[in-house]
């Protein structure tokens, strides 16, 4: 027990750097997808044929391979089989390369859930609005967003929730998330080593960060309470 | 001379035709019903009226000013599209209201989206909205629902939705209000109340047009009737004729139906 109380100032600084990783990767990663994500769905429900099904056809097979996968191929590919490794050497382009993985994989997720956010409004709206002389942008965000927003809600913040656990996916090409940090103490790190302890730590950081996360969704969800759709 | 008039109207859904040829014309201040039974094209005859359709030929004229044409229909801007919708209202079965929006929003939503495209918006901004919030609020205590103005759609009785969406459609004053089948998605305890506040627009002369399945109601409240079969006006005329002394077989047995 001594020994815990002695280590633990160590362990904890080291554990934050690590989160730090994690909690970047994750917040880039949202940045990211969520308009690509919007794009996409637009792309999937286009008029034209072959960007629609060519949309649907990558979105298919990004949501039907792993992300560790996904991961793996980006990171590694461009240098085995170009000879030409794109993502530039160390802890940066590890980042660089988790993060379009990252990206990429959840935009095709959150493409799908927008998909079907919009179509799930009734035609009427649109029609309503149409009689009553809006533009079609002022129907979109005046009649349809809100609408939208109200109903992907549930199933976004399922699926941010999961991607708090999924960037440790990363730690596949080294990335030096809080896995990576935690694991660090078994082989030694910081003058401590045999230690699986942190590594089953950092579980509380995961439990936490979605924990606020569900919190804030919750709100969220009530604050869109006082209209049905 | 007529405020509306409808020439010729054919409207085709791939290769079934549905609308074989429509005209009809309407005097101001008068009420003309369409009635006929489900599949006849009524619905799909006021979409095209309202532009949620486009008929394949025809001509609709209103208060002499030509909003639709399907010879020239295709050059008009989305704007101009606009402003000649906006001749007229029309009032949905599902009553579409804007759930996000309480009553009196729902209301002015329209108006004041369509006020700022006015030159001198930015200078009577405050005054503009205030009248329209005004006239918003007259037009709902005229539907019986001055206690409602906060309350959202999803707090009201189906009957009370569709009267919000009839103060919906006046709101931006159009020439003519269509009405399909207004009183169908309500249960029959609430067909009343609508009946009523569109009786009490008759004796404004407000112009209307109102697709129904109240065939009384329909003969106490129209100056005229359409009655449409399988595409074409099979016959039409003055209510109290058209009722009392139908012409037509097929008219005689959708009337009979009724009794
Ligand atoms: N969008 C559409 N596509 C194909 N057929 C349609 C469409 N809308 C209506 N129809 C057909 O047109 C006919 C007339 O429908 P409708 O105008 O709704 O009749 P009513 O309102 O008199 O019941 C029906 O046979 C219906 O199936
Ligand atoms: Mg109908």
């Amino acid at each position: 027990m001594a020994q815990f109380f002695q280590q633990f100032p160590t362990v904890f600084a080291a554990l934050n750097v690590g989160f730090l990783q994690t909690l970047k990767l994750f917040i880039c990663t949202l940045l990211g997808a969520l308009p690509l994500g919007l794009l996409i769905s637009f792309g999937s429900m286009s008029k034209f044929k072959p960007l629609s099904l060519v949309t649907r056809l990558i979105v298919w097979v990004v949501r039907g391979t792993p992300l560790m996968i996904q991961l793996l191929i980006i990171f590694f590919f461009p240098g085995l089989v170009w000879g030409k490794p794109i993502w530039g050497g160390g802890e940066s382009g590890r980042f660089l390369a988790a993060t379009v993985a990252f990206i990429i994989n959840y935009a095709c997720y959150f493409s799908e859930i927008y998909r079907g956010g919009i179509q799930s409004i009734p035609v009427g709206q649109h029609e309503a609005s149409q009689v009553l002389g809006l533009t079609k942008s002022q129907t979109f965000f005046r009649v349809v967003l809100l609408q939208v927003v109200k109903r992907i809600v549930p199933p976004m913040s399922n699926e941010i929730i999961t991607l708090v656990k999924d960037t440790s996916l990363a730690r596949i090409i080294a990335l030096q998330e809080i896995i990576w940090a935690g694991q660090s103490f078994m082989k030694g790190s910081h003058g401590i080593a045999g230690q699986i302890w942190p590594l089953f730590f950092t579980g509380v950081y995961y439990l936490l960060f979605s924990g606020i996360l569900t919190l804030l969704f919750n709100k969220l969800e009530k604050k869109l309470s006082y209209f049905k759709v | 001379m007529a405020i509306l008039e409808v020439q010729n109207i054919h409207k085709s859904f791939g290769r079934t035709e549905v609308l074989k040829g429509i005209s009809f014309s309407l005097e101001k201040g008068n009420v003309l019903s369409i009635i006929g039974s489900s599949g006849s094209g009524k619905t799909t005859l006021l979409r095209c009226i309202n532009f949620l359709e486009t008929a394949d030929t025809g001509r609709i004229t209103v208060d002499g000013d030509v909003i639709f044409d399907s010879d020239t229909q295709a050059k008009l801007s989305p704007r101009e599209k606009r402003d000649k919708q906006l001749k007229i209202g029309l009032v949905f079965q599902q009553f579409n209201l804007f759930p996000q929006y309480n009553v009196l929003d729902n209301v002015t939503l329209a108006p004041r989206l369509r006020a700022k495209e006015r030159e001198d918006y930015k200078k009577n901004k405050k005054q503009i909205n205030a009248e329209i919030e005004e006239k918003a609020k007259a037009l709902l205590e005229k539907m019986g629902l001055s206690d409602k103005l906060q309350n959202y759609p999803c707090e009201l009785s189906g009957g009370q939705q569709q009267r919000v969406s009839i103060a919906r459609a006046m709101a931006l004053e159009p020439k003519i209000l269509f009405f399909d089948e207004p009183t169908s998605a309500l249960d029959p305890e609430l067909t009343g109340e609508i009946l009523k506040v569109i009786r009490e627009l008759a004796e404004e002369h407000m112009t209307m047009v109102i697709v129904t399945h109240e065939m009384n109601f329909a003969k106490d409240v129209s100056d005229h009737i359409v009655f449409m079969d399988h595409g074409v006006i099979a016959e039409e005329g003055r209510a109290e004729d058209l009722f009392n002394n139908p012409q037509s077989e097929r008219l005689k047995a959708f009337l009979n139906n009724y009794d």
